[in-house]
């Protein structure tokens, strides 16, 4: 079983929800992004989604947008965060699910991207511009390595669709809040919520909720109708905020456990 | 033939739908949509109107007879879609599909541009119909192709310069998919070429299939026979797969899709992923794409803007694949001397993508063993262009 699955088990027998933190791998650079991870371990994170940055993020708001291109300046690409996860495993059996564009991904080749997943102790991929229908031959590679595949649903999913994603799905299903894009917004993602009640009702498999989530109110509000929470522009900015002060990993640190209380 | 694209929107390898969740339904929906068209009466009455009173089909195939004389070996027609209303092949596809969006209950119309014809096709086409119109065009094309976006503003759409990445086409796409994802319920997107997720690749193509069906029609009446070589200009794709697509069984009318090669093939600045770029994903489909070897975008370059952009529709990978259409590329020097050309030979002012084609010409006619014959999809005109190239003529 891996690290994402063996989670959400414990997180289910201690009756508790997932708090998942998501960070751009290389952003202000590949150091920094693992001491980050280490110290969001002790943060009350539960799972890390690392972001492999991609210069057209279609699914981003400009807070990621802005973040990738900072990590891709730095010379980031995927042999480089395999390394950073490896590292990391050394000291570390936090889950970690790589967030992915595909073009990346196919251009590394599939079977030889989860190979070097596995290799490294990476647990999990989810590819936002990758839907079911395209990913039979990632999903083929993933289940040899079992590798989590994450897919998506939406407000916008029709029932049939639904339980097609959730068959599908290993680790978790990542429930996008609202139709738009990744970013920090003021008010909680409230307009779906009878979908999600809906989504988590019939789904055999963890449903988490991301997109728009950014403060402890808002963490609380969202795990008490799914299994878990997603965060995402809310730390890249706070990162961005420390920028070049020494205390940057206490400080990110510090604001991801204000979210992760809110569970 | 009947199979391409096959149930799923593949082209072979190429083609699909490579979009976020939230997309998929409304992809779905515009697929039955789409499928239903044919059949439906209705619709193509009313978008026949369109074109005929509207727009101005049929358009003439013209036998360049100076051009010819010129060029010797080629005897050249001129399949003149810059006649149509706006100024280019790109009105087809809009009229059709703002109807679609009209089906479908949208209310508002997005759309990228790069030269600023598929913008203002579809701010036309918006106005025409009065459903609120936003255009997404990077920041850099605002800046070479002014004259287009005070006429979008004119027409009552809303001009949005995307300031991200290399500012261009790509850019332009990627923010108005965002949009999309943001207001997918009331919002319908008029992609301008054959490219993007299914089925927009095959809607496109048959919004655009009347060039090569009265070119076609055309031709024959007057030759008897049918014409050697198709040639076409390639940025996505639209007008060439416009030309291309009526004569596939035809397999004695060789094709050849024209590509910009910017400053040169074996320079990083070009725009010419059939002829040199792997295959990739990008907006919503599969096709040769051009990129790093860590699998990120490269900017693409050409002089026209609307060829500027790192990718193709997947049609064209796939007639490249089979070996049924043959693609090249020309610079960005030879296509200002194709636009010359025609310019003093025909008094015609071809658009710079346009010109790509033009300027091939020149190439095929030194090529062909015995005198040929030429069908050149003249897909737009060239007065949006005279600010840009005055500082290169």
């Amino acid at each position: 079983m891996n690290r994402i699955d063996e989670k959400f088990q414990a997180l289910k027998t201690q009756k508790k929800k997932a708090f998942i933190a998501f960070v751009t791998a290389g952003d202000p650079n590949l150091k920094t992004t693992e001491e980050l991870v280490l110290a969001f371990e002790q943060s009350g994170v539960d799972i890390v989604e690392l972001g492999v940055p991609f210069s057209d993020p279609l699914a981003d708001g400009s807070t990621i947008q802005a973040s990738s291109q900072r990590a891709l300046k730095k010379g980031v690409n995927l042999e480089k965060i395999f390394h950073v996860v490896g590292r990391i495993r050394k000291k570390s059996q936090i889950p970690i699910a790589l967030m992915t564009y595909y073009n990346p991904v196919f251009h590394y080749g599939e079977t030889k991207f989860i190979k070097a997943a596995y290799d490294n102790g990476v647990d999990g991929v989810i590819v936002p511009d990758l839907p079911p229908e395209e990913a039979d031959s990632l999903m083929a590679a993933a289940r040899k390595r079992d590798i989590a595949t994450t897919f998506f649903l939406s407000p916008t999913t029709t029932p049939k669709r639904m339980k097609h994603v959730i068959a599908v799905t290993t680790g978790f299903v990542y429930y996008v809040s609202l139709t738009g894009v990744t970013g920090a917004r003021k008010q909680a993602p409230i307009s779906s919520t009878q979908h999600i009640k809906s989504v988590v009702r019939v789904s055999s498999k963890p449903v988490c909720i991301g997109f728009g989530i950014s403060n402890a109110a808002q963490v609380k509000s969202m795990s008490k109708i799914s299994d878990g929470v997603i965060v995402g522009s809310a730390i890249v900015n706070e990162i961005l905020k420390n920028k070049g002060n020494k205390n940057l990993i206490k400080n990110v640190a510090a604001f991801v456990k204000t979210l992760s209380k809110g569970l | 033939m009947k199979n391409i694209p096959d149930k799923t929107g593949h082209f072979g390898e190429f083609g699909g739908r490579y979009v976020p969740e939230t997309l998929m339904s409304l992809l779905e929906d515009l697929e039955k949509i789409f499928k239903s068209l044919k059949s439906d009466k209705a619709f193509q009455k009313e978008f026949n109107y369109y074109l005929k009173e509207y727009a101005g089909r049929p358009t003439n195939l013209y036998l360049a007879e100076r051009l010819s004389a010129h060029l010797k070996t080629l005897k050249v027609y001129l399949k003149r879609e810059d006649l149509l209303h706006t100024g280019a092949h790109k009105i087809n596809n809009t009229l059709g599909q703002v109807l679609v969006a009209k089906r479908m209950g949208k209310t508002r119309i997005i759309a990228e541009t790069g030269a600023g014809q598929h913008g203002v096709a579809t701010a036309t086409a918006a106005a025409l119909m009065g459903l609120e119109c936003v255009v997404y065009m990077g920041a850099e094309d605002v800046e070479r192709q002014s004259l287009n976006v005070y006429r979008m503003r004119l027409l009552g759409t809303e001009v949005i310069p995307v300031t991200s990445g290399s500012q261009t086409l790509k850019d332009a796409m990627n923010e108005a998919i965002r949009d999309w994802v943001t207001n997918v319920r009331n919002t319908f997107y008029i992609i301008g070429s054959v490219a993007g997720p299914h089925p927009y690749p095959v809607m496109v193509r048959e919004f655009q299939a009347m060039i090569g069906q009265e070119a076609r029609r055309q031709f024959l009446a007057k030759e008897k026979h049918l014409p050697n070589y198709l040639l076409a200009c390639v940025g996505g794709g639209s007008n060439a797969m416009g030309l291309f697509h009526a004569f596939f069984e035809d397999k004695n009318v060789k094709m050849i899709g024209v590509e910009a090669a910017g400053t040169g093939l074996n320079t990083e600045h070009h725009a010419a992923p059939l002829s040199k770029a792997p295959i990739g994903v990008l907006h919503g489909s599969k096709s040769r794409l051009m990129q790093t070897k860590d699998g990120q975008i490269q900017i693409a370059h050409s002089i026209a803007a609307g060829l500027d952009y790192p990718g193709v529709g997947p049609e064209h990978a796939y007639y490249q694949k089979i070996g049924r259409a043959e693609y090249v590329a020309v610079t960005d020097k030879e296509a200002i001397k194709g636009l010359k050309l025609l310019s003093e030979k025909e008094g015609i002012i071809p658009a710079m993508e346009t010109s790509h084609a033009i300027a091939y010409l020149e190439k095929l006619a030194r090529r062909v063993k015995r005198k040929s014959s030429v069908i050149v999809c003249l897909s737009g005109r060239g007065d949006k262009d005279m600010g840009q190239i005055k500082d290169f003529i």
